[in-house]
Parts: C-alpha cells; sequence; structure tokens
C-alpha cells in the first residue's frame, strides 16, 4: 500500500474515532433526556439533562476538536506530509 | 501601524484597543455618575464602536486579490478564531437566544448543542481540506471539484439563498438597535446600519472584515459577560455563575410550583390583550419539556447547517496553513462557548429577579399598580416589550399576567437588576456588534460568489485586477441594499429566518461538499442534481408546512433541511453511479486535497 494510501486510512479512522464521539454528545444522549433529568448524577448540583445542554456537551466538543487536530498533526507527521513551515 | 510588522503586533494592537474600550466604559460610568443622561450615553456607546469599526476598515482597505477575497492568508490561528466567532454570532445568538431559553427551556436549548456541535463537523469533515484547495469561495471548490460551470452555479444559488435569507435578520437586527439607541425611527435606522457594515467592509473585502470581525468580537463578549457576572454577583448567587447556580435553578422549580406554573392558563379573549411578540413563562425553566426526536433533528439540523454555511467556511481559507485551519476551528468554537455556556445563566438570572419574591427586584406578588409604577416597566413597557394586566381581578400580579419580548431577556435584565445604565449601553454596543460582524460576512459571502465565480470565472475570465475589484464592490452595495430594503419590509422574525437560512444550506451544500473530499466518486452530474434537488424539496417542504400541510415524522419550518438533505443526498448517489466516474485528473487532485503538504490547487491569484 502506498504511504498516500495508508495515510488516509488512518486518517478515516481518526474521522470515525471523533465522528463517534460527536454522536454520542451531540445525538446518542439527547435520545435519553428524561432519563438525565432523573438521574443522580448532577454536575455541580444542576440536573444532568440541563447541564449538558447548557455547557457539558458543548465543553466536549471544545475539547474534541482540540484532540482531533493534534491526532492529525501526528499522523500527517508520520508519513511526512506535514507542511513546511515556510509554505 | 497596519504596514510590514503588522501580524506580529497583532495582540498588542487588540490588547490596545480592549484596554481602550475597557477605559471607555469607565469614562461613561462616570459621565453617567456626574448626570449625563440614559440617551446620550446609549448614542456614545453605539456610535464610538461604529466609528472603531470604520476606522479599522478603512486602515485595511486593498487593491490585491488576495487580499480582498482571502485577507493575505496569513490570519493567525487565535485571531481567525475569534472573527469567526464574531461571523458566527449573530443577532440572534446575542439578542434573541437567551430569550428564547428563558420561554422555551430544554427544547429550546437544542440550537446550543446544534450551533456548537456542528463545528466539529467542519474541522473534521471540511475545513482543512478546503483550505487546502485553495479556494477564493465555497462555489469556487465546488465548480474546481465537480468541474463545469453548471456545478459552479448551482452552489452559487444555493449560497444566495441561504446567506440572503440570513442577511436580511441582521440587517434587520442592526436596525432594531440603531432605532433604540440613537432613537431614530426604523426605516432609517435600517440604512444607518446597512451604511456601518459597508464602511467595514467595502474597501478591504474579507481583510477589512477579519480585523473589524475580531474588533466586534471583544465588544460583544464583554458586553455579555460583564451583566451576567455582575448580576449573578449582586443578587448573591455565585462569583461564578456557570458553576454556582444550581440553587437558582432549584428555586425557580420551586417557585413555578407555588406560582401555579401550567395549572392557571389564560383564556383566549385575556391573551388578545396582549400586545403581538409577547409570551408569559409557559414552559418549566430546565425540565424536559419535547420529545427526543425533536430535540434530535433540531440539533441535527443547525449541526448540519454549520457546516454548509458558506460565510462560516470562507472564514478557514484565510488562514497560513491546513494545520492552522483545523486548530482554528478549536478556538473558534472556544470563544463560541463563552458566549453560549452563559446564555442558560443569564436567562435563569434574568427569571430569578423577576420572580422571587425575596429579591427586591421581583414582581410576581407584587400589585399591579406597584409594578405599573416601577420605572423599567414603563420604559419597557413603552417599547412594546413588556405587559402586565389583571386578568383575574384581585389585584396582584399573577405569573401568568406577565408578558415580555424575548429580546428584553438580554436588553432589560440589567435594567431590572438594577445596574447602571451605562451597563445597557454596552449591551447594546455589543448586540450592534453581533449583528454587524455577521452580516458583514454574509454580504462578502454572497457578493465574492457573484464577482468570483459568476462574473470572473464564466462570464469575463480575462478581466483585470482593478476590473474586477471594482464589480466585486459594486456587488457588495446592491447585496447590502436590497437586504436592507426587504429587512425594512419586517416580514420575517429575526431567529425564524437564521433557522432556515441554516435548513437552506444544509439542503443544498452539505452533501456536495462533504462528499466532493471523502468520495473520489461522486462527479459534476450527481453534485448538480444534489444541490437544485435537494434545495428544490427542502423548500417545497417549507412551502407545503406553511400553507397548512401538517408534514411527516413531525418534521417541522425548523427543521425542513432533513427532508432537503436525504432528497440531497440520494440524488447524488444516484445519479454519480449512473453516469460516468471523473476523470483521473479529478482523482488525482481530491488525492492532493487530502494531504496538508504540497502547494495548494488552486493559486495565490487566480
Amino acid at each position: 500500500m502506498s504511504k498516500q494510501a495508508q495515510h488516509w486510512e488512518k486518517t478515516r479512522g481518526l474521522l470515525f474515532v471523533t465522528l463517534a464521539i460527536w454522536f454520542v454528545f451531540s445525538i446518542g444522549i439527547f435520545l435519553f433526556g428524561a432519563e438525565m433529568e432523573a438521574s443522580s448524577i448532577k454536575p455541580f448540583g444542576y440536573p444532568l439533562s440541563y447541564y449538558m445542554t447548557c455547557q457539558g456537551s458543548l465543553g466536549i466538543f471544545v475539547i474534541l476538536i482540540f484532540w482531533f487536530a493534534g491526532r492529525q498533526e501526528k499522523i500527517d507527521e508520520e508519513f511526512g506530509f506535514s507542511e513546511r513551515e515556510d509554505d | 501601524m497596519f504596514k510590514g510588522n503588522f501580524i506580529n503586533n497583532l495582540p498588542k494592537i487588540y490588547g490596545t484597543y480592549t484596554g481602550g474600550f475597557i477605559v471607555f466604559i469607565i469614562l461613561m460610568a462616570i459621565g453617567e455618575q456626574a448626570g449625563m443622561s440614559a440617551k446620550v450615553i446609549g448614542i456614545c456607546f453605539v456610535a464610538f464602536t461604529v466609528l472603531i469599526y470604520a476606522l479599522i476598515g478603512y486602515l485595511s482597505r486593498t487593491i490585491q486579490v488576495d487580499a480582498y477575497y482571502l485577507a493575505g492568508r496569513q490570519v493567525p490561528t487565535v485571531f481567525n478564531g475569534m472573527a469567526t466567532a464574531a461571523d458566527w454570532m449573530s443577532g440572534a445568538s446575542f439578542v434573541a437566544m437567551a430569550g428564547g431559553i428563558y420561554f422555551k427551556g430544554y427544547g429550546y436549548m437544542a440550537l446550543l448543542v446544534g450551533w456548537t456541535g456542528g463545528y466539529v463537523l467542519v474541522a473534521s469533515l471540511l475545513a482543512p481540506y478546503l483550505r487546502k484547495f485553495g479556494c477564493y469561495t465555497v462555489p469556487d471548490f465546488i465548480g474546481t471539484r465537480y468541474g463545469g460551470n453548471l456545478a459552479r452555479l448551482s452552489a452559487v444559488i444555493v449560497l444566495t439563498v441561504a446567506s440572503f435569507t440570513y442577511v436580511t435578520a441582521q440587517i434587520n437586527a442592526t436596525g432594531t438597535i440603531a432605532s433604540v439607541a440613537l432613537d431614530i425611527p426604523f426605516n432609517i435606522a435600517v440604512y444607518v446600519g446597512l451604511a456601518s457594515i459597508l464602511m467595514c467592509s467595502m474597501l478591504g473585502g474579507m481583510r477589512a472584515v477579519t480585523w473589524t470581525q475580531v474588533a466586534q468580537y471583544i465588544v460583544l463578549i464583554i458586553a455579555y459577560l460583564i451583566p451576567v457576572f455582575w448580576i449573578s454577583n449582586k443578587m448573591g448567587a455565585g462569583v461564578f455563575p456557570h458553576l454556582m447556580l444550581a440553587d437558582e435553578v432549584a428555586r425557580i422549580a420551586e417557585l413555578e410550583a407555588q406560582f401555579g406554573l401550567g395549572s392557571v392558563k389564560n383564556s383566549a379573549a385575556d391573551l388578545k390583550q396582549v400586545p403581538k411578540g409577547l409570551s408569559g413563562i409557559t414552559k418549566a425553566h430546565a425540565e424536559v419539556n419535547t420529545t427526543p426526536w425533536k430535540f434530535i433533528s433540531l440539533a441535527v439540523c443547525m449541526m448540519a447547517g454549520t457546516a454548509s454555511l458558506p460565510h462560516v467556511m470562507m472564514r478557514y481559507f484565510t488562514t497560513p496553513s491546513v494545520k492552522a485551519a483545523r486548530r482554528s476551528v478549536g478556538w473558534s468554537l472556544f470563544f463560541i462557548f463563552l458566549l453560549y455556556s452563559s446564555a442558560p445563566m443569564l436567562a435563569t438570572l434574568s427569571k430569578l429577579s423577576l420572580m422571587d419574591p425575596n429579591l427586591a427586584t421581583g414582581i410576581i406578588g407584587k400589585s399591579i399598580s406597584e409594578v405599573q409604577a416601577i420605572d423599567w416597566y414603563q420604559n419597557w413597557n413603552q417599547a412594546n416589550l413588556m405587559f402586565v394586566s389583571d386578568f383575574n381581578g384581585n389585584g396582584t400580579l399573577e405569573l401568568n399576567e406577565f408578558f415580555m419580548g424575548g429580546k428584553a431577556v438580554v436588553l432589560a435584565t440589567p435594567e431590572i437588576a438594577g445596574l447602571p445604565y451605562v451597563i445597557s449601553g454596552l449591551v447594546a454596543a455589543g448586540g450592534m456588534a453581533a449583528a454587524m460582524s455577521t452580516a458583514d460576512g454574509l454580504v462578502l459571502a454572497i457578493s465574492n460568489a457573484l464577482s468570483h465565480d459568476i462574473y470572473y470565472k464564466m462570464i469575463n475570465p480575462k478581466a483585470e485586477t482593478a476590473k474586477r475589484l471594482l464589480i466585486a464592490r459594486i456587488l457588495l452595495v446592491l447585496i447590502g441594499f436590497a437586504g436592507a430594503t426587504i429587512a425594512a419590509l419586517e416580514i420575517q422574525g429575526i431567529l425564524g429566518s437564521v433557522i432556515w437560512a441554516f435548513d437552506f444550506a444544509m439542503s443544498g451544500l452539505f452533501f456536495p461538499l462533504v462528499l466532493g473530499v471523502w468520495w473520489k466518486r461522486a462527479n459534476a452530474q450527481g453534485a448538480v442534481a444534489g444541490m437544485l434537488g435537494g434545495l428544490a424539496a427542502g423548500t417545497a417542504y417549507l412551502i407545503a408546512v406553511r400553507s397548512g400541510y401538517p408534514g411527516f415524522l413531525d418534521i417541522t419550518q425548523l427543521t425542513f433541511g432533513i427532508v432537503g438533505s436525504v432528497v440531497s443526498l440520494v440524488l447524488m448517489v444516484v445519479v454519480s453511479l449512473a453516469t460516468k466516474a471523473p476523470d483521473a485528473a479529478t482523482q488525482k487532485m481530491v488525492d492532493e486535497v487530502r494531504v496538508p503538504s504540497g502547494k495548494a490547487i488552486l493559486g495565490r491569484q487566480h
């Protein structure tokens, strides 16, 4: 397999992991709104459903993007596809 | 100051600017103590900030094509994040969102999840690849990737429909704020707003818009956060509201039960007296009050719409590298998060201020005549944003007898909570900054698509630089005027049309953009069918629902993008597979887009 094909395979793998995490926190947990509301887990004392919609999921998305960017940079470096500084 | 080392000096320049703005706020506060009237403070805030933006716009003027379309591709990661956040957060986010949360609670907060989650799609599916491509506009990508003027034209059509729907709402918002702050009639204020918007973009295109948007972000985030922190501390709710309002949320639920929320209903005849656009509290503050599907379908539409709106995507064309584009999406979302995570807190503080009889500001349970005598009630009642009426004739204000406009949650809460007027002036300047920055991004996205993709690429490919930029500027002004004229008619609300814009963009552009990078087999015929078919299907569903068709699967006029994008996906895949595969050159181009290193597909000047 060419270097480029391997690079793309790893990139696609990272995409699937990223989208899976995204799916859980943007769609998955909101299938269980009522269960979250009744849950005894109360971050900072807020009902879990309320907390996830106003801070929890939002904050996870921010962290997820930075994590994704870091991982993708590593993949690019590994196969020598990083940009040169003067690009 | 804007020459040579400008990029290296950015932190210093914007640091000085922020310091200067804070000094200005302090001066206004001193002025208020010395007896400056509320009206003069309001005028000073709006006029001063708008003049600064215009000055930045003037200093960033340019006669170079890549500066006009791409800000010279040298906007650093963090600053591009701020500019995107301002570009993104419109009058709807700033003025209307907290109000929506206040009235509709959990069901409405799907928008918070949708408008942030979409950035994960932007970062992972699109932004870095489109940056590598090196396009000037979104249709530029579609036109080059799929080949052919028809694909390019279809992308311009979708872009124009979505962005124009959005921009009328933003010009409407600038007009509303300008008319209140400067005390002039709305249909004149709309053009004052338009003039301010054009001053920021006309001379310098993307370059000027970038640097004014950074300035506007700083103003709007200060204007949003100061009242939230101040009210929370004043009320004794906690020094850091985002982590400390759990007791207040619980207290609201207690008061809702005490005041009979949901059990006391207003009769239709009583509701007729309430001025149009105002509503009472009818939904519990923090309860899960909607079905999972309704919540998720709205969130999904906003997420896919985020990843298809051209004015956001084109911000990532301006970073120095692919790596920077990726990181920049993270910074954008971080800066957006600062405001979005504060909106529910503002809604909580606002509601508690009005409801809790233990607080000096609480009005529920007081006598009607007492409430009617309060200064701020009279002001906002005059502005048609507040209304009380003694429906049951007991002389006391009940929860179901108090009505407020959605905008008032952001605009009036500082006054209700007893903050000095200088804060209200600051909030007006913040709202103006939010609406202006988004309007600028949108007007530029439309006029760039028309000038670059229609005029230069399709009509006159031999046009000289000077002529291209002249055409771009003329189109900018024309589109601005068209937007302002429609805004002056006031045919639609701000929030509704913003949500429509997302659905339009999602219907026509989401799959053609994503598959352009991730599916080599996608070809021009498929993309054209996907764009036009998706847009047509979405629009048809919207029109049908608006004219009384009950719809299916609980898809409403706010989520018609689901219909549009599914049709778009199916058409694109079926038509692509039924026609010839893209040629070897196109396939090779897609391969190159997928790696960060190497030259951009389209050069700096094209």
